[in-house]
């Protein structure tokens, strides 16, 4: 009964086309929902692809290698004894030709809706991923996940939210249409607020959710080494745009342009988060904290004092979130990329460490799931590594702010005595006005500060 | 509350519901054209030709009716006792929710003051809160042609004379147009219908019109279509109508080119009230430029339906209550031609859907293989669903059939709530039914029609 079509997943707004890196599994491997099928490489990113049934992978329509439209059938996942003809003969024929032909793909194949009720169980693939969680086998964050949703439980705020299921496979509320365009372009209708009647989430909410950026954050000063200036050679040679580069080229300036930023900075004694930092890193057997998991950990908890700040602009409304989903901007040799942190909130500093080193790696790796790739709510930029004071950093929109965070460096301070050494550190809030004021932004800034000034607020 | 049409005696009624204080004002009878002049009357008349119609082909079901007659003055005088008991549903609805009628002409005279002019002298209203207006619309004419109601009608006379003309021109062929088309010619009076544009009911989708003219033609209507006329003017048989597509004359012409908003008088200039395109210009809760003036309905702009103005007429009232309303879905207002075989429609035609370059699948169904359509006789017309290829959405509905209007709102419900070709499929239908009929063009879209 149960054939699961494995097409190319929708991993980004822009995305119109895949190509699969590499097959992880083969034809007759055996199969659980959730296992990563292969590696895509998208505009954006590598992300791994999951598989949304389970059974066993009969049949590979698409080799590595090869570029695909979105929503092409790559491969069919179905018991041994299932009859898979009539879907793989769907591919048109031979496979590699439908696919070589890319945007011809999906034409020559019957309308995919069209034989959906015969070929798949009327479940949403979207509940089907959400409801079993990504269970990746290193991944220290899927344990959490339910305790997470406990401690959101417990909070007052949470209980407002609107249509937010319980981590335990409530209903998500969403009409059949809502579903479908999630399910075709792998939006998590477990990540959306919905906007109908009760919670529910329509059309416009996941269509929404699909135009959110699933990257790309800070305004990073030039990344790249300075040329040797040279006499002899070309003057100038143009380098064609990766497509990561592209990808931002054309996002940011939809942010920069009809966002209202504004910035705040505020200077923060970083003395005692330091030496707290030093004394945790060294115990045994306790992962190693940076500077930055302090900031993500004071900026979530505050958010959750400043809702204000942790809200998006939605053209008629503003949307207020209860939970902190929080972007944290990678830097890439060929660009950056801000996979997200979910409910970093309600994460101990340890496991903001543990899991925010996770996603850094993986970003470099370009391993990042869709999942991780989209849903901020807020996000982080840091450029202290470079030894920068402080810079201000571009919104991520539809995030109603960002923060830039500068080196941690020492200088001459004026305690009571005199004058002393100090470790001080620049954080520049980048706020839309539409959503806030400045002084809005001054108090959220003013609180992270005190948090991070008395840092073991940050470990009860 | 200025004029108590659909939407003006909804709104009324939905704002006393919300415990305001509420005056209407109106110039004609309570519930407007709709109820009196319009839709109403206008669905006894046409009952009265499906009644002729059904005794005319009697004989297919083995009756024979001997010495059948039907008095068109006697439908007139039944279409009349329709509107009059209507008109007093709403003074009763108006009693039963504390709502004063002052009777009159209302005109603002400033934002928040109505000055009523009726039998008596004048009256002046001040509203505490809010002033909605909706005093509807008119028929227009062609330019240089005055509406005399004698050789000349309008809707208005339509509805009212109890002679029928031997012979009528109608111009315009949208739902008025042809409704009356459909009321006279099952009177036996000779009826040609004019239209400018290539098709009749133009804003329907293309194979409606196409189907229809054919079962208005078969029943002896002469239809033009992409004739201009130039001159309506005494003579020949009554009338004579020049076009550029021949001569025409009749005992009567209709004028059915459509309604323009009724403005004038209702003191908009002095206050400075947006227009556009011979409308009001209402924000999505009804309010107008000036704050504090709601305009609802005909006036208000298209489409010029009594449902739609039911619908700004709740959004507006909630408003002014200081509630949240949910603004109307001007994309998802059902339009219905209550002719024989009946046309409703809901959503974006055939063209539209695929303007744009979007992937639609269309799925059609005749009801000439629906069992109950064969059971009752009546097989004109089908159904026609179009959906998006991709996800499902049902973009748009046509029906053309018996029942038309009563079956399109299970795919309002659908729309409303968001359901794809899969919701509706998965819904079992009552059999036999002309409504399975909407479940096979369903399917047919997913072609996997059964009974076809």
């Amino acid at each position: 009964m149960a054939v699961t079509k494995v097409v190319m997943p929708k991993l980004s707004e822009q995305m119109e086309s895949g190509k699969i890196i590499k097959w992880l599994k083969k034809e007759g491997d055996r199969i659980q929902s959730g296992d990563i099928l292969a590696e895509v490489e998208t505009d954006k990113a590598d992300v791994e692809m999951e598989a949304f049934g389970g059974g066993v992978l009969r049949k590979i329509l698409v080799p590595a290698g090869n570029k695909v439209t979105v929503g092409s059938l790559i491969g069919v996942i179905a018991d041994e004894s299932e009859d898979i003809n009539s879907v793989v003969a769907q591919a048109g024929g031979g496979a590699p030709a439908a696919a070589a032909q890319g945007a011809a793909a999906p034409s020559a194949a019957k309308p995919a809706m069209a034989d959906r009720p015969a070929a798949v169980p009327p479940q949403p693939k979207s509940e089907d991923l959400t409801a079993r969680k990504p269970v990746p086998s290193k991944g220290p964050e899927a344990p959490a996940s339910p305790r997470v949703a406990e401690v959101v439980a417990q909070q007052p705020a949470a209980s407002m939210a609107p249509a937010q299921p319980s981590a335990d496979g409530g209903r998500v509320k969403a009409s059949p249409l809502a579903r479908k365009i999630a399910a075709q372009s792998g939006v998590d209708l477990k990540l959306i607020h919905g906007s109908g009647p009760g919670g529910r989430i329509v059309r416009r909410d996941v269509e929404a959710a699909q135009s959110s950026p699933p990257a790309a954050a800070a305004a990073a000063p030039a990344l790249r080494p300075v040329a040797q200036p040279s006499v002899s050679g070309p003057e100038f040679e143009d380098v064609p745009l990766t497509p990561m580069r592209s990808a931002i080229a054309k996002r940011m300036p939809l942010s920069k342009a009809p966002v209202p930023h504004f910035y705040v900075t505020s200077e923060v004694a970083m003395d005692r988060a330091w030496a707290l930092r030093e004394e945790l890193n060294a115990l045994e057997g306790q992962p190693k904290i940076s500077v930055n998991d302090f900031i993500i950990r004071a900026c979530a908890l505050t958010l959750l004092h400043h809702p204000g700040v942790n809200a998006s602009f939605q053209g008629e409304s503003i949307r207020v979130f209860h939970r902190v989903h929080m972007g944290i901007a990678v830097a890439l040799e060929e660009g950056l990329i801000t996979p997200v942190l979910r409910d970093a909130h309600a994460k101990s500093l340890a496991q903001i460490a543990v899991d925010a080193r996770d996603l850094a790696e993986r970003a470099r790796q370009r391993k990042l799931r869709t999942q991780e790739l989209s849903g901020a709510t807020f996000s982080i930029s840091n450029l202290g590594m470079f030894d920068v004071r402080d810079f201000s950093a571009i919104i991520n929109p539809p995030e109603g702010a960002i923060v830039a965070v500068g080196a941690v460096r020492k200088v001459p301070v004026v305690t009571e005595d005199g004058l002393g050494v100090g470790r001080r550190m620049a954080l520049t809030i980048s706020c839309d006005h539409r959503v806030m004021d400045g002084a809005m932004g001054a108090r959220y800034l003013q609180d992270v500060k005190k948090l991070l000034e008395e840092p073991l607020r940050l470990l009860v | 509350m200025v004029g108590t049409g659909p939407g003006g005696y909804v709104s009324a009624i939905r704002a006393a519901q919300l415990g305001l204080t509420v005056a209407t004002v109106e110039d004609d009878r309570p519930g407007g054209v709709c109820l009196n002049w319009g839709c109403i009357p206008t669905k006894a008349l046409l009952r009265n030709a499906e009644i002729v119609h059904l005794f005319e082909k009697a004989e297919t079901f083995g009756i024979t009716v001997q010495g059948m007659q039907a008095d068109y003055a006697a439908a007139v005088q039944r279409s009349r006792g329709v509107a009059d008991r209507m008109a007093k549903g709403v003074e009763f609805l108006f009693r039963k929710n504390k709502i004063t009628l002052f009777p009159g002409t209302g005109s603002l005279t400033s934002k928040n003051v109505v000055d009523v002019k009726g039998k008596d002298g004048v009256t002046t209203l001040e509203a505490g809160r809010a002033v909605i207006l909706g005093t509807g619309s008119e028929p227009k004419s062609l330019p240089g042609v005055a509406i005399d109601e004698k050789l000349v009608i309008s809707s208005n006379g339509a509805v009212r004379n109890e002679a029928k003309p031997k012979s009528i021109v109608i111009i315009g062929a949208g739902a008025v147009g042809v409704e009356f088309a459909d009321v006279y010619r099952s009177y036996g009076v000779e009826v040609t219908l004019l239209e400018a544009l290539p098709r009749i009911v133009p804003i329907e989708d293309e194979e409606v019109s196409t189907q229809l003219t054919r079962s208005l033609s078969r029943r002896g209507i002469t239809i033009k279509t992409g004739v201009k006329v130039s001159a309506v003017k005494p003579g020949g048989a009554g009338v004579v109508i020049e076009t550029d597509g021949g001569r025409f004359e009749a005992e009567q012409v209709l004028m059915a080119v459509g309604r323009g908003a009724r403005t004038k008088g209702v003191g908009l200039e002095a206050l400075g009230v947006t227009m556009e395109r011979g409308f009001v210009k209402v924000s999505p809760t009804m309010e107008t430029s000036v704050k504090g003036i709601y305009a609802i309905g005909d006036m208000a702009g298209a489409p010029l339906l009594a449902h739609k103005a039911m619908a700004e007429g709740v959004v507006a009232a909630e408003a002014i209550a200081g509630k949240n309303p949910r603004p109307v879905d001007y994309g998802n207002v059902p339009s219905c031609t209550y002719c024989r075989p009946q046309v409703a429609s809901i959503g974006l035609t055939e063209a539209q859907a695929k303007e744009g370059g979007r992937e639609v699948a269309i799925g059609k169904f005749p009801f000439t293989a629906n069992g109950k359509a064969v059971a009752l006789g009546e097989t004109e017309g089908f159904v026609k669903v179009i959906a998006d290829k991709k996800t499902g959405e049902i973009l748009g509905v046509h029906i053309l059939g018996a029942e038309a209007t009563e079956m399109i709102h299970e795919f309002a419900v659908g729309r409303t709530l968001e359901a794809t070709v899969d919701e509706i499929m998965h819904t079992i239908h009552a059999h036999p039914t002309l409504s399975e009929a909407a479940l096979e063009a369903t399917l047919a879209v997913l072609g996997q029609a059964i009974h076809i």
